[in-house]
């Protein structure tokens, strides 16, 4: 039995995920989707009690970096792949 | 009736912290700069780039946590908090949320009613966002990453504060000693101090709490006051009408003070956190935090208590002066040269806090030295200069930290002690002012004081007041002179 | 002399001896991608001026005896979500056209530093999700060995690069069998090492704790050789780690004995293509004859990795990928309406329906009240399959199979049922999620001519035994066969 994934979810997915989806990527997305959750769902068979999860295979802790300024004056180097800039800076819709 | 509801505040205050260095990246965090000119592919969110953390983020949190008697946890971790804003170069903000590294800590507030712990439930360390700017035709907003990646701390305290006042107290007390720990300016006018409000109201009496809007854009104490009071008004309004508060997040406008809705249908506040994989977690070792304890300086009870015993000042003059950090390191400092506690803290108290709210400033933006502050004093002390010219002096040294020594000395303000311009001064001011002389004779002892006033004006303040006031005596009591 | 015909490390012995310059070396790539590309397109970027230029520069300084290294003056193909300095990196999406990074990856500096010269970016899946390199935007890489069929993917154009001879060795990026399932299909060596043996700086991150850089090489020596090289603690990478045995060459070494090597059971059960399963067993007897035991065993909890594994890279992937947003970068849609259209319309133009659907994938498993049940799930299934190899390798010093159930499909076949190409990573997802090592080593064809890849797992570090026993393996079917490749 697919999992349906109805319209309602995968439009707050796309609200979620910033995407926008015609009426006919939406009817795949749903069908996708739930045809992978409920693949994915196999997990659920696997019993996890009192199993720590884990982000890393190695227990490695504290890496950090001192507090040295290394970087230079950037100047204009972080624009040159902006698609729109004005005065040194990246160019938006208004967000007022 | 209004009288009948409880305020209920909780805060969320974020602290930039004062270190050289962002977060996860080598750029500077000095204020101010060309747009984009402090930063790297790391922190404008370049493919590919990893972040790395700065050692000294975790020690100034650690710092804070335990000044604020926080539970320090051995073992932490940084979650990405997902969310779309052009703010944000990642798109997503290295925050912490299933394990901070500081909880359960307090700190105690003065209130009407006495001694009252405010609760601190959590403090965790994420980076700030950078600044956009609205471009002045109107038609589009810019972006700006030089703050993006600075070291931020998130206070969060319990919801225990009941009125304006005991948040701004709550507010006075951290930034107090967070100032103290060094960990950071906590200016609000700059933005390296900000508090959310998290405000509901109840029926006096409920052990219930109502529901909450959380309030943002709040650059002062005083917008914060208005804010809880503006907001305590409004939600209670909606429940005597028989309507109920929305859980939602306000914005502040100071202008129009009144609070609006942030609420946007693309802003669904589904954070998705999950814990960061590029980031490896941070144990906090007991050398660790022994250390850090080790080497908290004085903070402010401990210097309330020294300076009693140590200056003997009133208690008034300890409260104001610790109460800010910088303004003790003058104080110390200048004590330490010039060795005369209360007069330096007259100085301080009056004619700096004076000039401090005259052009709104912050005590940690006093520039003049110490050492200036203490030859003023023993300038006066060696009545070299008047008071009156002191004070003309210090309004130059608050402003640009001249050398008060060489000024007196090149503009000439010295203390006149030529007896002939004393006389021939004090004789201009009787024959001008024949009424007050008359006064004075007919036994009007006060009329000498406007006397004295007049020739000191005359001699632009450069004389001193004793010293006239006995020649104008032996002039007004001798032979008929005049 | 053939210049083509030499493997990295003869070509630089060459180089160094002076037979040879680096200019010549980067002129015979050159030639023969200008009669293979049209058919194998494994390139999307590669300019020939640029290149000789490169070259040129570091023949000056072989010369100046500046460069003596291992790869001196030898041309690499890099994978185009590997950044590098001034060259056009677009990770094969066009959300990112147009994208030059002012700066290059570690593994692409550690590269150079040894005197590598770059040829030009390869062709990949988009955003490196896929098995087959179909869903690059910039158009289809065929496999040199046959164009019918896909040379598997995410790597796929470092794979046929390498195999058409179209470069001397490439970097590719492994995040569930990207580096190992390509050079299976295109017959070539390809190495995902332990996770944060080689810097991550510099990669477009898909699935940040289960990415690797790698190399895909024509055999083991220049596999040995130039992991040795990209090897590096990072200090930009806080997930790098320190090694001090990454002196990877001293393991080939043609000497089994002794070695216990484990199949799982599930690897050569249903689903696994016959041929397949014969070319494995095959190398087996070899490498028992070599004087390893060779058994099979039942690895646990196979079938719960491919939806541990699908769960945490989509949900990684959702949040690596929002920075593209058409602000900073790449694509920026033509028309939009404010803020929120301005995102929407650039992603959804730019990025492609596989990354979409993983994306949404992503975003729903950490969205509120699902992340316990999926995204905490399945690091705690991680943590169980991880456990499974550390009992596993407690037993056994590698464990061997095939590095997918089939050989390289034909062109189109796959993306009609994602989930079935999904359920084909199931032998090389295991080792990205438990971090381990892993090598792919041809080991001969199907009844259609298409290469079968032996899959080498090691224990975390064991990158040695690997290299060790895939040397022996490579050297003992050359004594057999001739050209290894025509079994």
């Amino acid at each position: 039995m697919a999992k349906k994934i109805d319209d309602e979810t995968i439009e707050y997915i796309g609200i979620l995920s910033k995407l926008e989806l015609s009426e006919e990527e939406r009817q795949q997305a749903g069908t996708d989707m739930g045809k992978m959750l409920d693949y994915i769902d196999k997990m659920q068979e696997l019993d996890t009690e009192g199993v720590e999860p884990i982000s890393h295979i190695f227990r490695m802790e504290n890496v950090f970096r001192e507090d040295v300024v290394t970087n230079a004056d950037a100047g204009e180097q972080m624009l040159v792949n902006a698609p729109r800039q004005k005065d040194n800076m990246f160019v938006v819709p208004p967000t007022f | 009736m209004p009288g009948q509801y409880e305020t209920v505040i909780g805060l969320e205050v974020h602290v930039e912290l004062a270190t050289r260095t962002k977060i996860f990246c080598g750029c500077s965090t000095a204020f101010g700069g060309k747009p984009n000119t402090h930063t790297c592919p790391v922190c404008t969110g370049m493919p590919g780039t990893l972040p790395v953390l700065n050692r000294q983020v975790l020690n100034y949190a650690i710092a804070v946590g335990l000044a604020t008697h926080c539970e320090i946890a051995r073992y932490c971790k940084f979650d990405r908090k997902n969310y779309f804003y052009p703010d944000n170069p990642q798109n997503y903000q290295i925050s912490q949320l299933y394990l901070p590294l500081c909880r359960n800590g307090y700190v105690d507030i003065e209130t009407t009613e006495g001694t009252k712990k405010i609760g601190i439930h959590e403090i965790h360390m994420e980076e700030d966002a950078g600044k956009l700017f609205h471009d002045e035709q109107g038609s589009c907003s810019l972006v700006d990453y030089n703050r993006a990646g600075v070291p931020l701390i998130e206070i969060v305290s319990e919801p225990d504060m009941r009125s304006g006042e005991e948040a701004i107290a709550f507010l006075e007390n951290l930034r107090t000693t967070i100032q103290y720990l060094g960990a950071s300016d906590c200016k609000m006018n700059e933005g390296s101090m900000r508090a959310d409000v998290n405000l509901s109201v109840r029926e006096a009496g409920s052990n219930v709490y109502g529901t909450r809007t959380e309030m943002k854009n709040l650059n002062s104490f005083h917008a914060i006051l208005r804010a809880v009071e503006g907001e305590r008004a409004r939600q209670i309004a909606l429940l005597e009408s028989g309507q109920s508060v929305e859980l939602e997040t306000r914005r502040w406008d100071e202008d129009r003070a009144t609070s609006f809705p942030m609420r946007s249908k693309e802003d669904a506040k589904d954070y998705r956190y999950f814990p960061d994989p590029d980031l490896m977690p941070v144990r906090v070792s007991d050398e660790l935090i022994e250390k850090i304890q080790k080497s908290q300086p004085e903070l402010r009870p401990e210097k309330k208590a020294r300076y009693q015993r140590e200056f003997r000042l009133p208690d008034y003059d300890i409260d104001i002066i610790t109460g800010f950090k910088h303004l003790a390191d003058i104080f110390e400092e200048t004590v330490a040269i010039c060795r005369q506690p209360k007069k330096v803290s007259n100085w301080l108290m009056g004619e700096t806090l004076r000039l401090l709210k005259e052009k709104d400033m912050d005590s940690e933006d006093i520039c003049f030295s110490p050492e200036h502050l203490a030859g003023l004093i023993d300038l006066v002390e060696r009545k070299v200069i008047t008071s009156t010219v002191a004070k003309e002096v210090f309004e130059l040294m608050f402003e640009k930290d001249i050398d008060p020594e060489q000024y007196v000395e090149a503009s000439g303000l010295k203390t006149v002690r030529d007896e002939n311009a004393l006389q021939k001064a004090v004789e201009e001011v009787i024959a001008s002012n024949p009424q007050s002389v008359e006064d004075y004779r007919n036994g009007k002892e006060k009329a000498i004081g406007f006397l004295v006033g007049q020739t000191m004006k005359a001699m632009k303040g450069q004389a001193d007041p004793v010293r006239i006031k006995e020649i104008l005596r032996i002039c007004l009591t001798s032979a008929n002179v005049l | 002399m053939n210049i083509l015909s030499m493997t990295a490390v003869e070509l630089s012995r060459a180089i160094l001896a002076g037979r040879v310059t680096a200019v010549d070396a980067m002129e015979a790539v050159f030639d023969r991608m200008e009669s293979l590309e049209e058919k194998v397109h494994a390139y999307i970027t590669a300019d020939r001026e640029a290149a000789i230029r490169r070259a040129q520069a570091v023949q000056e300084r072989i010369e100046r005896k500046e460069l003596t290294g291992l790869l001196a003056g030898v041309p690499v193909a890099v994978k185009d979500n590997i950044c590098t300095e001034g060259i056009l990196t677009t990770c094969a999406s066009k959300m990112l056209s147009g994208f030059v990074p002012a700066y290059s990856a570690e593994a692409v500096y550690n590269l150079e530093k040894a005197g590598a010269v770059l040829i030009g970016k390869t062709n990949m899946d988009e955003f490196a999700m896929g098995s087959t390199t179909e869903t690059s935007a910039y158009g289809v890489t065929k496999n040199p060995r046959n164009y019918d069929h896909v040379p598997g993917g995410s790597s796929g154009g470092s794979a046929a690069a390498v195999a058409a001879k179209e470069c001397f060795f490439a970097l590719g990026s492994d995040t569930g069998g990207s580096i190992r399932q390509p050079a299976g299909f295109c017959g070539v060596v390809g190495m995902k090492p332990t996770y944060g043996t080689v810097s991550r700086y510099g990669l477009v991150a898909y699935a940040s704790s289960l990415d690797q850089i790698g190399p895909l090489t024509q055999d083991v020596t220049d596999c040995a050789t130039v992991l040795e090289i990209l090897a590096s603690q990072d200090a930009k990478d806080s997930t790098s780690i320190s090694r001090d045995d990454t002196d990877f060459s001293t393991a080939l070494v043609k000497d089994v004995t002794g070695m216990r090597i484990g199949i799982p059971r599930d690897y050569l059960g249903n689903g696994v293509d016959s041929d397949v399963r014969n070319r494995i067993l095959a190398a087996a007897d070899v490498l028992q004859k070599k004087g390893a035991t060779v058994e099979e065993f039942d690895l646990k909890l196979v079938e719960y990795a491919i939806p541990a594994y699908y769960t945490i890279a989509s949900a990684e992937a959702s949040s690596n990928l929002e920075r593209f947003d058409g602000i900073k970068y790449g694509y920026r849609a033509k028309d939009y309406d404010g803020l929120h259209n301005l995102y929407k319309k650039s992603r959804s133009e730019g990025f492609g329906a596989e990354v979409k659907r993983r994306i949404m994938l992503g975003a729903f498993v950490l969205s509120s009240g699902y992340y316990d049940a999926y995204y905490l799930k399945a690091l705690k299934v991680k943590a169980l399959v991880k456990k499974a190899f550390d009992d596993a390798f407690s037993r056994y010093d590698l464990i061997m199979g095939p590095v997918a159930p089939t050989t390289a499909p034909k062109l189109g076949e796959s993306l009609r049922d994602p989930l079935k190409m999904y359920l084909s990573d199931i032998y090389t997802i295991s080792a990205n999620l438990a971090g381990l090592p892993a090598i792919c080593v041809p080991c001969g064809e199907d009844s259609k001519g298409l290469p079968v890849g032996l899959q080498l797992i090691g224990d975390c570090f064991q990158e040695k035994k690997l290299l060790r026993a895939a040397y022996t393996y490579e050297q003992s079917r050359k004594e057999t066969c001739g050209d290894a490749r025509a079994i």
